[in-house]
């Protein structure tokens, strides 16, 4: 889950990194206790919102009621912005890049900083992103940030708070099961001391029943992805016409890949996983429905799942409910045999391999 | 032989007496697996298709001699099932549990490097060594026994290959599923050096998906560690950027673990990219 900016940086309060003076700001009317000059930022989970007219800053009430009236609202990459941060500014003296990620390859967590702070990551060459791993056995140590800080070739009060703020957010990582926490740029003031003056703070899914504390926030979902989430179906969303239904999400994936073949396109990623419950096939059904699918292709491997148990709710829901889209069914496996009269009975159209019904999906729906 | 779970192996079920335990200890060991204990704390005394249970991992192992563990917890308690089975001297660990969260897996796998243990998963569906043994839930009836070593990320896709390959009379020496979650214990490169050393594996498919970039790994090992040829499929070429495909390891994010990135990898180190996944036994023969 990735936590909106305001978010992470109460979570870099608690853990005793600054961060600048401000809050969120609910409408025109409402700029009390904030000194001028401040910076009004749109809260939305998606890098870019500088360029998109999302961040500006406000020298007084005037400009700032403009101002906060242009961003509140406005659509950054299809994300509506409902909160408005902010904070006033900071004098800066150099600006750095910190983050700690899971190195999916090491296994491990990563800390990588740079002096190259407040552009996009992806544009700092590889020789001056300087990085430390951490085997989770030992933690965190002296020498791994040593390793960094040392790199960095700060004065030395400077490195010194570096450091800090390093174990500081390494902490924070592991006690909230973080895929990512990124500092983008972490300042040092003019005045002295270092401060976060953006937060990325992206925490594991599967983690958060541990983290009662932080609120979940389902803004990346459209309402039928929300909807298939909380019956626990693993949907989503695709720019093509074909709704394509699996079991497993490798088979998912795959059949999505077929379909390209036969210039077919995806509509709809639904993996029905290992069940054979026709309650849930039922529901699958009545959620790729509401998708409106020009044609949909149902792909069953049966392994442990049985083809004709599946096939059982299909035809129910069929029969029951109706359904106003072409359905091309591919079956294999346990009782493949069971499983395509009962679909032949339903009167959907069996494909022999997943060629020809990808073939046969993907002409249908063109 | 065959890689890491063959005769020899004797299987210890952890969360043996829910559902999933008891229907899998049945067909583990209809497939011939030697199940010979079980796990379920407060449960010790009773029996599971025949399987004694008992109360702790240490007393399994001491009144059974088991070397293997099967995980099937749910994934709250998984990493103290994990550790557990370290701690009682277990050398074989494979979980299939989902869900599990990252740093959990990430503290499990190193704890297994430091214990010398082998650990497949998490979130996979386990292995199979035909004629052999089976540890974990994949179905008994697509497997023959034959020279062909499967590694993959994936579950029914897997089983779908396989099949494929059984279908046209190739027979496989052990099928591995590596898992599904970014965080695996097993990789492909852990995968390929144990097939190159088994005599009775002869060629190697990988089975990827997009997400990481494990597949760029094995495919620059491939190029100066493995002589026996390898046969690949990648799923998840038309997958969009930033959503995660159903497995929490299968997401291109900033710009890597696209499925053009893999596959480039591998034809560039030899090894024929299969373009449906049933098209695999086709490049074998």
């Amino acid at each position: 889950m990735k936590l909106f900016e305001y978010r992470g940086k109460e979570l870099f309060d608690k853990y005793g990194i600054a961060v600048p003076n401000g809050r969120l700001v609910k409408d025109i009317n409402d700029f009390s206790g904030l000194n001028f000059p401040f910076v009004l930022k749109a809260q939305v989970p998606i890098g870019g919102r500088g360029k998109a007219g999302g961040i500006k800053s406000a020298e007084n009430l005037k400009d700032a009621k403009e101002k906060f009236s242009k961003i509140m609202g406005m659509d950054i990459k299809g994300y509506t912005v409902r909160k408005v941060l902010a904070e006033e500014k900071v004098d800066i003296k150099k600006e750095l890049y910190l983050s700690i990620t899971l190195d999916r390859s090491k296994r491990m967590p990563l800390i990588m900083a740079s002096v190259e702070g407040g552009m996009d990551i992806e544009s700092v060459p590889d020789e001056k992103i300087f990085k430390e791993w951490v085997n989770p056995l030992i933690g965190i140590q002296p020498f791994h940030v040593r390793g960094i800080v040392s790199k960095l070739k700060l004065e030395k009060e400077d490195g010194k708070e570096v450091a800090k703020v390093i174990s500081k957010i390494y902490k924070l990582f592991r006690e909230y099961d973080c895929e990512l926490v990124e500092i983008n740029p972490l300042i040092i003031k003019k005045d002295g001391g270092v401060m976060a003056l953006d937060s990325k703070v992206n925490i594991n899914d599967d983690a958060m029943y541990r983290h009662t504390d932080i609120e979940p926030e389902i803004v990346e979902l459209t309402p039928l992805e929300k909807d298939a989430k909380e019956k626990g179906i693993a949907f989503i969303q695709l720019d093509g016409n074909i709704g394509v239904i699996a079991n497993g999400a490798g088979l998912t994936m795959a059949t999505l890949d077929a379909l390209t073949n036969y210039n077919g396109k995806g509509g709809v990623f639904l993996d029905l996983g290992g069940t054979d419950d026709p309650e849930k096939v039922k529901q699958a059904f009545s959620l790729m429905k509401k998708a409106k699918p020009k044609v949909i292709f149902l792909n069953l491997f049966g392994g442990i799942t049985r083809c004709d148990t599946v096939a059982k709710g299909v035809k129910e829901v069929i029969t029951k409910e109706g359904i106003d889209c072409p359905v091309i069914t591919r079956i294999k496996g346990c009782n493949e045999d069971q499983a395509k009269d009962i679909l032949k009975d339903a009167g959907l159209i069996t494909g022999t391999t997943l060629q020809d019904a990808a073939q046969k999906s993907s002409d249908l729906a063109r | 032989m065959a890689i890491f779970a063959d005769k020899s192996s004797k299987v210890l079920v952890q969360g043996a007496t829910g559902h999933q335990g008891v229907f899998h200890i049945g067909a583990m060991k209809e497939f011939g697996t030697n199940v010979v204990a079980g796990v379920t704390p407060g449960k010790g005394g009773q029996e599971v298709e025949g399987v004694p249970i008992f109360n702790d991992v240490f007393d399994g192992v001491s009144e059974t001699g088991a070397n293997t563990s099967l995980i099937l917890v749910p994934a709250r308690f998984a990493k103290d099932a994990v550790f557990e089975s370290l701690d009682a001297g277990i050398k074989t660990i494979v979980v299939i549990t989902e869900n599990i969260p990252f740093h959990d897996a990430m503290e499990f796998v190193h704890y297994s490097k430091y214990k010398g243990a082998v650990l497949i998963g998490p979130n996979c569906p386990g292995i199979a060594s035909p004629g052999k043994t089976k540890i974990g839930i994949l179905p008994g009836q697509i497997f023959k026994e034959g020279y062909v070593g499967v590694a993959s990320r994936s579950g029914t896709l897997t089983y779908e290959i396989v099949n494929s390959l059984t279908e046209k009379g190739i027979g496989q020496s052990t099928c591995v599923g590596l898992g599904g979650d970014p965080i695996i214990g097993t990789t492909f490169i852990d995968s390929l050096n144990a097939f190159e050393k088994d005599s009775e594996t002869k060629s190697i498919v990988l089975v990827g998906e997009i997400g990481g970039t494990a597949e760029e790994e094995a495919a620059e090992h491939i190029k100066e560690h493995i002589s026996k040829p390898v046969y690949a499929f990648i799923a998840g070429r038309t997958a969009p950027p930033g959503k995660r495909m159903g497995h929490a390891g299968a997401i291109i994010a900033r710009g890597k673990g696209t499925a053009e990135s893999k596959i480039k990898a591998f034809e560039k180190a030899g090894v024929k990219v299969a373009k449906f996944p049933t098209d695999i036994a086709d490049l074998i023969e």
